[in-house]
């Protein structure tokens, strides 16, 4: 054992196409800045699959969580085709399920509803970071 | 016979670990919806790189210009193993050090930095989609 405390890595889709590719990359950024700094981090999706060392050393070391924007789950499958297991992939399009209120619009910059789905969707996604990495303390 | 190309497909990096992935994808969105709507489409990298059949076909068919945040071109590479030659690459860092811009910092949205970066980056995006077009 290293003994280097790891981190969970979010990887979100990032999508340039739809709006739910907005909602995922902030969701990333709301945990890594602010709500759980220190112990989230990211890599770019697509250094995954240019198989460059480092990138692929990080998710292979640290628990993945991923974050898709549409059906395709590129996110998801990115990680999977490397040979990584997923420890959670959320889709943003549930988050909206639930938060119906909030409907997000905006692929440069999201509206005040996205920006509210963004923050209540961290603290749902920030309960599983937590939940990580309580499993690898025991 | 000259056949005249109508659109042109943008691959943007998306590098969510540096401030030059939300520029590029800010930038290209600034060409899709304002610069150059109707010359130009998008092609959702994680989309083509994952298998998306529209995607790739697309980028098979019609030229591309990628638009990469740092040296190790994710966008040029997937696109020139996954679909063919790029007409145009573009290295955002390339076009800052032309333009004399520095500082960026963050990558969550744009601070004044990376404001005036995705400007620059866009007209240089948006002109390089001019000469395929030409």
């Amino acid at each position: 054992m290293s003994g280097k405390k790891r981190k969970v890595v979010v990887l979100p889709c990032s999508g340039i196409g739809k709006t739910l590719g907005t909602v995922g990359r902030e969701i990333a950024y709301e945990l890594i800045e602010d709500l759980r700094p220190g112990v989230t981090t990211t890599t770019c999706l697509p250094l995954l699959m240019i198989e460059d060392p480092d990138a692929k050393k990080l998710v292979t070391d640290n628990p993945v969580i991923t974050i898709d924007g549409c059906p395709f789950g590129c996110a998801r499958k990115s990680a999977e085709s490397i040979g990584v297991t997923v420890s959670k992939g959320y889709r943003a399009i549930d988050f909206c399920r639930v938060h119906k209120d909030l409907k997000p619009e905006g692929i440069s910059e999201l509206n005040e509803a996205g920006k509210k789905l963004v923050v209540l969707a961290a603290k749902e996604v920030a309960e599983e970071v937590d939940r990580l990495l309580a499993e690898e303390k025991s | 016979m000259d056949i005249k190309v109508l659109k042109v497909g943008i691959v943007s990096c998306s590098g969510e670990a540096l401030p030059e992935g939300t520029v590029s994808r800010v930038a290209c969105r600034k060409v899709l919806d304002e610069l150059r709507p109707g010359q130009t489409v998008t092609i959702c990298l994680p989309l083509f790189i994952a298998g998306g059949k529209e995607e790739r076909e697309f980028a098979n068919k019609f030229p591309t210009v990628t638009v990469d945040g740092c040296e190790k071109m994710c966008a040029a590479k997937s696109t020139e193993r996954l679909s063919g030659k790029p007409a145009r690459s573009l290295m955002i860092r390339d076009i800052l050090k032309k333009h004399d811009i520095a500082g960026l910092k963050q990558c969550r949205g744009l601070g004044p930095a990376e404001k005036i970066a995705s400007d620059a980056v866009a007209e240089e995006v948006a002109k390089a989609v001019d000469e395929v077009l030409e």
